[in-house]
């Protein structure tokens, strides 16, 4: 298991740098200047040069990665070209919102779609699986963003529970801040909830017709004995591949909801870092992006084995 | 102890099992014979209360006093694992492979609440060690994929007999096994039956293995018991016709006599393939390991050869090579005097001239695709000829199937007619060699008993020349002039097929030999 977790961590280690040169060169070094794109093009020539000075552009690439990496493994991801403060700290920022929500969406979709595609597997082919199958597959084709505004509309317009967007900062509480993610983490929740939902039905069933349920149902075990202690974990391993996939997209896939919500989150930074033309938030951002994707990927290779002794070995 | 009487199943309206009545006493082997969509396991799933959904039972299938199928789910629940246990064909995948056997093993304990958890793997540990799982090499953290098919089974009976129910059924519980494998399974079987006064239903569709273990035989067609009573007795008098054509398709010679040539069609000479091992430390290069140990023989024009072996002995790997699929890393192999090696693009003349057919009738088709298209599937290497229909049309003709027939799909036919249509495809280039992989080892005896004659008559119509992969003594026996016995990699005897098999010189072939079980059929 250590073997495995250690080779697992080598790759991770590996595929971090692979994406930075790829970042990097797609950014800096491909042809076209950074800073005359940064700053449109009505830009005097000694505006932009005084832009490359600033951004170190003068030296030769290699220099420059090297810095760029260096500077990120310290903490420093360089100072934002529009807002003028240390990209660290904006990220820091936008961190406590996103990550949280991604969270709370996940651990939403979880606990719905868990048990919503066990309850459907056990009686596939009856009312209760052709209604959640029917159901899911509206979750699916519904737009995320249009259950955000049908959940203002519902919530916050009509019942006033919770407010239509905004967030009051986890310096106002824990509790504010949580009511302010709810509704956009239910947005976030529920398509996703869809999917899970169906791929553990299929992988249940999928499961339900191996030989060692029918064992296990010689031994003597009910249906629901077999499905517990035989075909839940079997069934686990496809769950928490779409899981891994579905965190990482929550965490910067948000940018629409957060919009919808007017929360301050990684997304819409990103989102605003690209329409400003901010290359060096948008460089950090991505790179952060690309770690966290290969964290989780990481995380889920250790869940699977756990899961699956057949893994281990390797 | 138990009785079934007249137990009839039907699925929708569709009759399954028609009035099966018999009994097993306690210490008793019943062995229940019949070909595949018979009913045997039908039967034993009945008993179990597990026939799939929308199946319905009548009669009386009655354990001790009570009627099992009136029994509410809840209560059958209760009696299966702790009355009646359960093995079933597939060991490899009868294990959760999730689970230790330890924990799987225990769980038939835990869950009839005839145990606390520890007390049920200290019982698990025992029932382990009586089925030939010692401690040293089989502890209870063990996971099923670190063990072979044989022991799985071990694992799967010590599961079934952990409560020491008084019915243990036994459906082709050896059939996925080899044979060394398939008469320790068997003898283990026999003697749990002797300790614990078990009663067995043994289920199989061969009648070698009732042969020589069950008490009394019933043999079962179209979910009818059409014959029943003691082995020897039924294996003698034989008075239904059905049981007379089982018993002659068992002991089937296609009685040709063939005289090969001398001239050589496939040289093995000094065949090597190694494969590498997973790497254990980082620079320490792993010692590879050898599947094809220096092996050498030939095949002659118009000669059937057989090979032999268990699994893991390098057969298949062997026949990969032959084929082209597998690189070797010494030696060489040459068809009709030219190389065949893998990696390179075969010449097309060298593709044509063999041509292989492998065991499984079911998965070794593309569903989507009709006949025709199916058995023309080899022109793809060899380029088509203009009279490529022409000889799909004639290839169905010689394996005695219709020219029509090339227009429907493959799930129209049955498993024997598969077989057919893929000794069809295997025909349509005109080969030389025909490589038959386990050809026959998944069809029912009868089916069996009809292709090797199919075989036969192409060999000496064609002048066919054949290397026939087989696990199956009596089949080699039927269809081959000579045969090399594998082990390990490594051709450890060779011969004509009749002195081998009646007398073999190495010490394995003879263990092969001693554990095939053998039906003697009494005049």
């Amino acid at each position: 298991m250590l073997r495995f977790a250690l080779s697992r961590l080598l790759s991770l280690g590996l595929s971090l740098l692979a994406a930075s040169v790829v970042i990097f060169a797609a950014i800096e070094v491909i042809p076209g200047d950074p800073a005359a794109y940064m700053l449109g093009m009505n830009a005097t020539p000694e505006a932009v040069a005084a832009l490359r000075d600033e951004l170190g552009l003068g030296g030769a690439a290699l220099t420059r990665y090297l810095d760029w990496v260096s500077g990120m493994l310290r903490g420093d991801f360089g100072l934002s070209y529009t807002y003028r403060v240390p990209v660290a700290d904006l990220v820091a920022q936008r961190l406590w919102v996103s990550v949280p929500l991604a969270g709370y969406a996940l651990a939403l979709s979880t606990l719905i779609a868990l048990p919503v595609g066990l309850w459907a597997a056990a009686r596939r082919g009856g009312p209760v699986d052709i209604g959640v199958m029917g159901a899911t597959q509206l979750g699916i084709a519904v737009p995320n963003f249009w259950f955000a505004m049908l959940l203002v509309l519902v919530f916050a317009v009509k019942l006033r529970w919770f407010s239509a967007g905004g967030f009051p900062g986890w310096e106002a509480g824990v509790w504010p801040g949580f009511k302010a993610l709810t509704l956009p983490a239910v947005a976030l929740a529920l398509p996703q909830a869809a999917i899970l939902a169906r791929v553990m039905r299929s992988a249940l069933i999928e499961t339900l017709g191996q030989d060692y349920i029918r064992s296990a149902r010689a031994k003597g075990l009910s249906r629901g004995q077999a499905i517990r202690r035989h075909a839940l974990r079997n069934a686990l391993i496809p769950v928490l591949t779409i899981l891994g996939l579905q965190f990482s997209f929550l965490l910067a896939g948000a940018i629409i909801i957060e919009n919808v919500f007017f929360l301050p989150g990684l997304g819409r930074l990103i989102f605003q870092a690209i329409t400003q033309r901010d290359l060096i938030v948008v460089e950090s951002v991505v790179m952060l992006l690309v770690f966290a994707v290969i964290l989780v990927t990481f995380l889920v290779d250790l869940a699977y084995a756990a899961v699956d002794p057949r893994l281990r070995r390797r | 102890m138990i009785a079934v009487q007249g137990l009839s199943v039907a699925i929708g309206g569709t009759p399954l099992l028609r009035g099966v009545s018999f009994g097993i006493d306690r210490g008793q082997i019943l062995g229940l014979v019949g070909e595949s969509g018979s009913g045997k396991s039908m039967t034993a799933l009945a008993i179990m209360g597990l026939l799939p959904p929308g199946a319905h039972a009548a009669g009386r299938v009655v354990l001790d006093g009570t009627d099992l199928l009136g029994l509410s789910e809840p209560q059958m629940c209760d009696m299966r694992g702790r009355q009646i246990g359960m093995i079933f064909q597939e060991p490899m995948t009868a294990l959760n492979p999730v689970q230790s056997i330890g924990d799987q093993v225990a769980e038939t304990l835990v869950i009839h609440r005839a145990a606390t958890r520890s007390e049920a793997l200290r019982a698990a540990r025992r029932r382990l060690d009586r089925v030939g799982l010692p401690e040293g090499r089989f502890p209870l953290g063990r996971f099923p994929h670190e063990l072979s098919g044989g022991q799985r089974q071990r694992v799967c009976i010590a599961m079934a007999i952990a409560l020491r129910p008084q019915l243990l059924i036994a459906d082709e519980p050896t059939t996925a096994l080899d044979v060394t494998t398939q008469a320790r399974i068997l003898d283990l079987l026999k003697g749990l039956v002797e300790e614990e006064r078990m009663g067995l239903l043994l289920i199989t569709h061969d009648l070698a293995v009732v042969a020589g273990m069950a008490d009394r035989l019933a043999v079962m067609r179209a979910g009818e018991i059409v014959e029943q009573g003691p082995v020897a007795d039924v294996l003698r008098e034989r008075r239904h016709p059905y049981t007379r054509a089982l018993v002659e398709a068992s002991a089937h010679h296609p009685g040709a006599d063939l005289r090969p040539t001398d001239r050589p069609l496939l040289q093995v000479a000094g065949a090597v393939r190694d494969y590498p091992q997973p790497r254990l430390r980082l620079f320490a290069r792993p010692a590879p390991f050898r599947a094809v140990d220096e092996v050498s023989f030939e095949v002659r024009r118009g000669e059937s050869v057989g090979l032999v072996g268990e699994s893991g002995c390098g057969k298949s790997t062997l026949t990969r090579a032959i084929l082209g699929l597998e690189p070797l890393q010494g030696g060489e192999i040459r068809l009709d005097g030219q190389a065949v090696s893998a990696g390179q693009r075969m010449q097309a003349s060298l593709r044509r001239k063999m041509n292989v057919v492998f065991q499984d009738p079911y998965g070794s088709f593309n569903p989507r695709h009709r006949v025709a298209r199916l058995i023309a599937e080899p022109f793809h290497l060899t380029g088509r000829p203009v009279d490529a229909d022409a000889r799909v049309a004639e290839a169905l003709v010689s394996v005695g199937l219709t020219p029509e027939d090339r227009h429907k799909f493959i799930h129209e036919f049955s498993g024997g007619q598969r077989q057919r249509i893929a000794i069809a495809r295997a025909l349509i280039t005109r080969p030389e060699l025909i490589v038959l992989d386990e050809a026959v080892s998944a069809l029912d005896v009868r089916v069996r008993a009809q292709i090797l004659d199919l075989l036969a008559d192409l060999r000496a119509r064609l002048g066919l020349s054949y290397l026939f992969i087989s696990h199956d003594l009596h089949v080699v026996r039927a269809i081959t002039d000579r045969v090399l016995v594998m082990q390990a990699g490594r051709i450890v005897e060779q011969g004509p097929t009749e002195k081998v098999l009646r007398a073999p010189e190495h010490p394995y072939t003879k263990e092969l030999l001693a554990a095939a079980p053998v039906l003697e059929v009494p005049p």
